[in-house]
């Protein structure tokens, strides 16, 4: 494995937990389901770079699995969602984008702390793929927990299912049958919660998933 | 060592008289892409000397401070761009003064300026250095994170040998240097007054910065501040070549040809930049004052995130 080779890997799993910022960082609907393509794309780069670096054809199909599933029906499917919702308007956050961006930073660094101490036994390459696949895991953790907009929330859980799928390329080994099952099970969570969209929408008329807390029954 | 003396005086002499050339040639571009026919690229030069020729007036309770204020801007904002390689690495004064000594340079040229600003005791001015004031604390820290990511990064704080690094076989790609890249550019366009920011083509409007705190300068007096502000630019613009596209740039000591070469690659990484640089203005729309912190927040938790992924994707070679 020559250095450029391994240089342009990490640029590209640099540029995931970069894409999963820029995700946290978007305030409208358009631009949000946009920079989700782009990750997606981003990540189907990645896996596909690391199919030729590993010589490991099977990862080819999770790479266009990737990149037609999450970099084009998704975002499109969600296009059509947010404009039969209506709410194409600007996204409430619970906690404002500065806080939210230093939280970040904050989970990145834990991240690196973890992850590389805990695989001291892995190669050196491994074990820096895997701290930048649990920042954009933890990214999308963070998107759920801040955002209010059940759409946005997809969204997050989307790009954390995205940073799984780097952390499987990463450490070589994962069969083919689990990320192809893996990716369906995305697709068809998408189509539950697609209906359920909505059926929150019908029931309580706005899909801010703060609207859902008083039928808790707490 | 005579050579580093000529390279260093004729960059002096360069960065002065290319600078108005530079902003001409932005708004030439700009105008061109709004399909404007636009005003000549040596308009700044007829600019610049007709304000040199007008009388200054001054305001009647202006202190020496306004007046002297000017020609401080000038003269830390040209030495901070004769700090910056432009066509050659090999400068003499590159071993006296670093990236962060760069870094002081404008923020003294700042804190001057919004001085001045206040000086007058004119609202304008006052909401001009303080709208300044509050980009800055967010601004400077993230250059000083660029600068940090790439010192780190090239093992030296100096341009010249950072600009060596970059061309040599160590360098490679690696994300920490791309993202103080786009720091380094949010920081540009957030410094220099140019769209998303500020809008460079106004002269009364609620939202300006730069304009607002220059407002009650006249005659020469403007004159020297407008070249100090294009001076700025090809300043961050150089910086960005100098470290990010080092190609072409003249090694210390080469060669006639080489350096023949090194002004025509400057000239061109020049124009290609200003293209961008507009290329972008046209496309957005200018920011709500109010959102800019964010923007500039951005650029500096890019640079953040760059020196702490530096120490993890260090490639053990």
């Amino acid at each position: 494995m020559s250095p450029l080779d391994s240089d342009i890997a990490h640029l590209l799993a640099g540029s995931m937990v970069l894409v999963s910022f820029l995700l946290l960082y978007q305030d409208r609907m358009f631009a949000l389901l946009n920079f989700f393509a782009i990750h997606a794309c981003v990540l189907a780069c990645s896996v596909g770079w690391q199919a030729y670096m590993q010589r490991a054809p099977h990862l080819f199909i999770t790479a266009l699995i990737a990149l037609l599933f999450k970099g084009v029906i998704i975002p499109v499917a969600l296009h059509r969602i947010v404009v039969r919702l209506g709410i194409h308007r600007t996204i409430e956050n619970v906690v404002s984008i500065g806080p939210t961006m230093l939280f970040g930073i904050a989970l990145v660094g834990l991240s690196i702390v973890v992850m590389l101490p805990v695989t001291q036994s892995a190669g050196a390459f491994v074990r820096e793929d895997l701290a930048f696949a649990l920042s954009v895991v933890l990214l999308g953790f963070l998107m759920m927990v801040t955002r209010r907009n059940a759409v946005s929330q997809v969204i997050g859980f989307m790009s954390l299912e995205n940073g799984l799928v780097l952390a499987a390329t990463g450490a070589r080994g994962m069969p083919l049958v689990v990320e192809i099952s893996v990716g369906f099970s995305v697709l068809i969570a998408f189509f539950v919660v697609g209906i359920f969209l909505f059926r929150i929408r019908e029931r309580f008329d706005t899909v801010d998933l703060q609207a859902l807390d008083m039928s808790r029954g707490e | 060592m005579i050579q580093d003396w000529l390279t260093q005086l004729s960059q002096v002499a360069l960065v002065l008289g290319l600078a108005p050339l530079l902003s001409g040639v932005t708004r030439k571009i700009r105008a061109r892409l709004l399909r404007r026919r636009g005003p000549s690229v040596v308009q700044p030069y007829r600019d610049l000397l007709k304000l040199i020729h007008k009388e200054a007036v001054v305001a009647e309770n202006a202190s020496w401070l306004f007046r002297s204020a000017p020609y401080a801007i000038f003269a830390t904002t040209w030495v901070a761009a004769t700090l910056v390689p432009t066509f050659a690495t090999g400068l003499t004064l590159s071993g006296a003064a670093d990236l962060i000594v760069i870094v002081a340079l404008l923020g003294t040229a700042r804190f001057l300026l919004a001085l001045a600003a206040l000086d007058v005791g004119t609202s304008f001015g006052g909401i001009g250095s303080s709208r300044e004031m509050m980009f800055a604390s967010l601004a400077e820290p993230a250059m000083l994170m660029a600068v940090f990511t790439l010192s780190l990064f090239a093992g030296s704080t100096q341009l010249s040998s950072i600009s060596t690094f970059m061309l040599g076989p160590n360098a490679g790609l690696s994300i920490s240097i791309a993202l103080a890249l786009i720091a380094l550019i949010i920081v540009t366009i957030g410094e220099n007054a140019r769209i998303p920011v500020d809008n460079p083509a106004t002269h009364l409007e609620l939202t300006m910065v730069h304009e607002a705190m220059i407002l009650e300068y006249s005659g020469r007096h403007l004159a020297v501040i407008e070249a100090a502000a294009s001076m700025k630019l090809l300043l961050y613009l150089s910086l960005i070549a100098c470290v990010f596209v080092p190609w072409g740039t003249a090694a210390a000591g080469a060669g006639v040809l080489a350096y023949a070469v090194g002004l025509g690659a400057y000239a061109a990484k020049l124009a290609a930049f200003a293209f961008l640089l507009v290329l972008f203005e046209t496309a957005v729309a200018k920011m709500r004052v109010f959102r800019v912190p964010e923007f500039l927040g951005v650029a500096l938790m890019l640079g953040l995130l760059g020196t702490i992924l530096l120490f993890v994707s260090r490639v053990p070679r």
